[in-house]
């Protein structure tokens, strides 16, 4: 189990957000995320990296109770890759730039080092070309593919995504979502949440419909989108579906 | 009009004076490049403890900055020049001119630094954290290179204002320009020095605007 998340609260004041999730991704699985906005599928992200500090529950990341005290959180965080809707690229550096801060800042690894290292990882996102250019120098979908780039050079166990296609022109989309593609042919484990439900039919090996803080129900992409349990779930994904 | 030439450009009293100006001159652009160094230190310094959000300390880091962004600067240098000393402490007109034009750029320029940093987009952090980059080091490497390019035309402005202040040194006795103008004054009850310090404030800080132009020019920020 690369992902165990057990009995997870989380509230923002008075707002429970997440209301007791439990969720176990498998090595190599990719794991769909849907259901309403303000159903908590970004918080649930958030808090497995600890970008949101859980009120309560347990949460482990290859082994790692991450919610131990004295846990080197930054430790843990290298190995989960986070991809952003907002792409979050640092403006001031260039795309081999971006890949490499974490390589040299907190793995230490020489310049030349990270830069072999950072051009392999803009390679297999396909940009390598692309190497020098800054971020406004890139179409919103080369600019994912670099951020997605950032995550993997640091060689993560699992990979986050918050609505990585959301701020991006259809016609970008299938170019990250290639790449997603074939980040699960190498095996890569792999949470996404997305409303891309095309991609989610032909990828994902699991979908979790999230709803009001909750798990409602779980299941392979034909189950949960073919014949559901809830008919809230059909009702949501023929509104997205249109 | 030869009247006019001899009271404000008396070659005689002007060949006379000019050596102590051009001493002033010097003691001028030390008191100016201590006092933008300091400050900037001291404000970068200021905004980037106020980030770690300990209340006692934001509490008198906003305190003081309200405080030096509040007092003209010659009230502080009077202050530290000729008030101190009667409870034992001593600054030269140099040191008391140093500390207190350093303590408002160093308020101002904590504003400015700390505003830069708040203008920093959250995803910013969360990105660079969520490659295991420390606070520090996201701070270092990810925030501030951005905080500061955002920071840069209005700080060359205070700065540009505050050395301007530098001429303040001449009420507590440093040999700076002004005050070797207006000493020039008084032996020779002729104003030509002080048409010479003008030609010395205009010689050391039109090129310093100048600059100001080009790097507002060259940093306005493009998305």
């Amino acid at each position: 189990m690369i992902l165990d998340v057990r009995a997870l609260h989380k509230s923002f004041g008075q707002l429970e957000v997440l209301k007791g999730i439990d969720l176990q991704v498998a090595e190599r699985e990719l794991v769909f995320v849907i259901g309403p906005s303000g159903s908590g599928k970004s918080t649930l992200l958030r808090c497995c990296n600890r970008l949101e500090e859980p009120t309560s529950g347990s949460i482990r990341v290859a082994g790692v109770d991450i919610m131990a005290p004295g846990v080197d959180i930054n430790a843990v965080r290298r190995r989960i890759g986070m991809v952003f809707q907002s792409f979050n690229l640092y403006p001031h550096l260039d795309a081999l730039g971006n890949v490499t801060l974490a390589l040299r800042k907190v793995l230490k690894k020489t310049r030349e080092e990270a830069e072999d290292l950072g051009l392999k990882a803009l390679t297999r996102v396909g940009l390598a070309e692309k190497a020098r250019a800054y971020p406004n120098e890139l179409s919103g979908g080369q600019q994912q593919r670099v951020a997605i780039a950032r995550a993997l050079a640091l060689e993560p166990s699992i990979m986050l995504f918050d609505e990585p296609t959301s701020a991006l022109d259809p016609e970008l989309v299938g170019s990250v979502l290639a790449v997603m593609r074939e980040m699960r042919e190498w095996g890569m484990t792999m949470v996404v949440v997305s409303h891309e439900m095309r991609f989610a039919r032909s990828a994902a090996d699991r979908v979790v419909f999230m709803d009001q803080g909750r798990i409602l129900e779980q299941g392979p992409p034909q189950k949960l989108f073919n014949q559901p349990e809830h008919s809230r779930i059909r009702e949501f994904i023929s509104s997205i579906e249109h | 009009m030869a009247k006019f030439a001899d009271t404000f450009l008396n070659w005689e009293v002007m060949a006379q004076y000019a050596p102590k100006i051009v001493e002033g001159f010097f003691v001028t652009i030390q008191l100016a490049i201590a006092v933008v160094v300091t400050g900037i230190v001291v404000g970068l310094v200021l905004a980037v403890a106020r980030t770690f959000r300990v209340r006692l300390v934001n509490f008198f880091i906003v305190l003081m900055v309200d405080l030096f962004r509040a007092l003209p600067p010659l009230v502080l240098i009077m202050i530290l020049y000729f008030a101190l000393p009667t409870v034992g402490i001593k600054f030269s007109g140099f040191v008391a001119t140093w500390l207190a034009l350093s303590a408002i750029l160093a308020a101002f320029s904590e504003e400015i630094f700390w505003a830069g940093i708040l203008a920093v987009p959250r995803g910013q952090w969360e990105a660079a954290r969520s490659t295991g980059l420390g606070f520090m080091q996201a701070m270092s490497h990810v925030v501030l290179p951005q905080a500061v390019r955002l920071t840069i035309p209005p700080l060359t402005n205070r700065t540009i204002a505050i050395t301007k202040g530098t001429a303040l040194g001449a009420t507590v006795a440093v040999g700076e320009i002004l005050y070797q103008a207006q000493t020039g004054y008084s032996f020779s009850y002729n104003p030509s020095p002080l048409t010479l310090g003008a030609i010395a404030y205009l010689i050391l800080f039109i090129p310093v605007v100048w600059f100001g132009r080009w790097v507002e020019t060259r940093f306005a920020w493009k998305r």
